[in-house]
């Protein structure tokens, strides 16, 4: 098991090296660098252009720079933004804070609900709880964000006035600040992941209530529920810690367009208005956050997996 | 003769396939939006009760009525006529980049699955890698440097979406790979592309047609995403997304400019997926594993 473990981070940080060397070269390749767009208009100047690349150490090979951004990166210094003047760090924070705060907000309304609709939904199959709640489903996960989005805000904002339809609270403010106008986007997230979620659990509880030994607990006169809860449900979730590792991944970097609808000054805004700027530094300061998180809760997941998964509890206790 | 009598089967199978699909209402349902989108898209400029760009600044976010069925946007223009139209870029650009996607993907995860080793090890961790960074960085940074017209996006959503493509068709590849048909194409001494064309594909076929029809509806949710965020279609062409966000700061006054793209995207968008759907159950493919990538 420890191998597998050591295996796995391996991997994991196998994979942010190259993500870092994907955006790196990525960045490097499209036609145009920091100091075109920092001079603007002037960059016909040669001169400029010149004198303006040996200021940002931009006239040095592509390597070597990189060698000493990833090397920055490791210890947290991300360099500094176009203008040359603010620490990256420092506005990706506050940001990340923002995005995090979203992310756990959503979870925290999001899961729980999904899992009970899960085993609801999993347990009464193809009965009308089950129907109503997975049709749903459907409408929830494929309906564009933004229009979810735009249709709560109509309703609960303009026709009802309930809750503040934008977030005009700045980025670097305390957490506190940010309720009420939190809640419409956690609503719009906790919906799309609950459904993904739930409709993983639905099938994974299904799986299992047809499996043999849950059969055997029934004709040795288990109870219905305690079979429920004592057989079924462990194993039954278990293949969900992997959805809601991927679900959380994505809301922590794909969240864009919600982010704008709603004015959140989290990541995912800065990311759009860093790559309206084309400020490259910043861009991949995100990209290279928002991939260190993704493995990171991937790992997570695995780990969690591993040490929740009764067959492999019971191998390591037997040695 | 055994060729044609595979023919017959395959024909049959096609045949069985689609009947079981629209034999479930998700499938029927769905099925019917999907081609009604269609249908819509390649009519609608000849359906159309208004020209499209047609401006008139009396009717200003006028509110609906006989003769402007769904009201007029904040130029004066005809949004049902609008709405009609706003699929047609949408449906082209997917149209064409969900096979192209479908088919690199397809082939190079079957390439990879087949010759596995060392390679495919190297080829999995650049595909997690590309994985690992959201959409919409991928496709912002590409758009922000090249433009966004129709020549940018059909190869660039190809490309992105073709990615997690590999992983699926990777996936099927090593469950059909240990069969015994495949060991005696070996030992009969067929060339790898004979492998694949004759043995892996049509067992591989299934998943990639679940999956092409998922990428589908993800990329056009990520088309009408880039749109309403000002990255994707130009104006004037009609787009839902673009209607949408421009309709969104009228919406405590004139709420009827929004109503008719959300209900043209939804109904599009959950049209494919219940189709997805269903096709994927008419397969005998469980799609409920898989997570938002």
């Amino acid at each position: 098991m420890i191998v597998m473990l050591m295996r796995r981070i391996l991997l994991g940080f196998i994979t942010v090296c190259l993500v870092s060397i994907i955006i790196f070269s990525g960045i490097e390749m499209l036609p145009g660098d920091a100091c075109t767009q920092y001079l603007g208009e002037y960059q016909a100047d040669k001169e400029l252009l010149e004198q303006c690349r040996k200021d940002l150490d931009l006239n040095r090979p592509a390597h070597e720079r990189f060698r000493e951004w990833a090397g920055g990166a490791m210890t947290g210094d991300l360099g500094m933004a176009v203008d040359g003047k603010t620490k990256i760090s420092t506005i990706v924070g506050d940001r990340v804070k923002n995005s995090l705060l979203l992310a756990f907000c959503a979870m925290l309304v999001g899961i729980p609900l999904a899992l009970i609709l899960g085993i609801i939904t999993g347990l009464w199959r193809d009965r009308m709880p089950d129907l109503v709640i997975s049709t749903l489903a459907i409408f929830a996960m494929t309906i564009p964000e933004f229009v979810s989005a735009t249709l709560l805000i109509l309703v609960f904002s303009i026709w009802l006035g309930w809750l503040p339809g934008i977030v005009l609270t700045s980025a670097s403010a305390p957490i506190s600040e940010f309720f009420p106008e939190i809640l419409l986007p956690v609503i719009v997230l906790s919906l799309v992941m609950c459904a993904h979620i739930m409709r993983m659990v639905r099938s994974s509880v299904i799986d299992v209530m047809s499996s043999d030994y849950v059969q055997m607990a029934t004709l040795k006169g288990v109870p219905y529920w305690q079979m429920v809860f004592r057989h079924a449900l462990p194993n039954a979730l278990l293949p969900a810690i992997n959805v809601v590792a991927l679900t959380i991944a994505w809301l922590l970097g794909g969240v864009v367009v919600i982010e704008v609808v709603f004015n959140y000054p989290g990541l995912g805004r800065l990311m759009i208005d860093a790559i309206s700027d084309r400020d490259l530094p910043v861009v991949q300061s995100i990209a290279l956050i928002v991939a260190s998180i993704y493995v990171c809760v991937n790992l997570a997941a695995d780990l969690l997996t591993m040490l929740a998964n009764p067959k492999l509890r019971t191998v390591y206790t037997r040695k | 003769m055994a060729q044609a009598i595979t023919h017959q089967f395959e024909k049959n199978r096609a045949l069985t396939v689609l009947k079981d699909l629209v034999s479930r209402p998700s499938g029927a349902i769905g099925l019917s939006l999907v081609m009604f989108h269609l249908v819509l898209a390649i009519i609608s400029p000849y359906i159309a009760p208004y020209d499209y760009k047609l401006q008139n600044s009396y009717l200003m976010l006028s509110a609906p009525d006989a003769v402007h069925w769904l009201g007029a946007d904040h130029l004066g223009r005809d949004v049902f006529s609008r709405t009609l139209m706003g699929g047609r870029e949408a449906l082209l650009v997917t149209g064409i980049a969900t096979p192209l996607a479908v088919i690199w993907g397809g082939f190079i995860g079957i390439l990879f699955g087949l010759v596995g080793g060392r390679l495919d090890e190297v080829l999995m961790r650049v595909v997690d890698a590309f994985l690992s960074l959201p959409w919409i960085l991928k496709m912002l940074v590409i758009i922000v440097t090249f433009g966004s017209g129709t020549a940018v996006l059909i190869p660039t959503l190809a490309f992105f979406y073709g990615v997690p493509v590999i992983r699926i068709a990777r996936a099927a590849t090593h469950d059909v790979i240990a069969r015994d048909f495949v060991w005696s194409a070996k030992a009969r001494g067929h060339s790898r592309i004979s492998i694949i064309w004759r043995e892996l594909l049509p067992n591989v076929l299934d998943a990639l047609m679940v999956e092409g029809a998922m990428r589908w509806s993800w990329m056009l949710l990520a088309f009408s995403s880039l749109s309403f965020l000002g990255f994707g279609v130009s104006p004037p062409t009609p787009d839902w997304g673009l209607m949408i966000s421009d309709a969104r700061g009228f919406m405590s006054f004139a709420p009827w400019g929004v109503i008719g793209p959300v209900i043209a995207l939804s109904s599009l968008i959950i049209g494919i997926n219940l189709t997805a759907d269903a096709l994927a159950k008419a397969l005998g493919i469980d799609r409920a594993q898989k997570a938002p990538v």
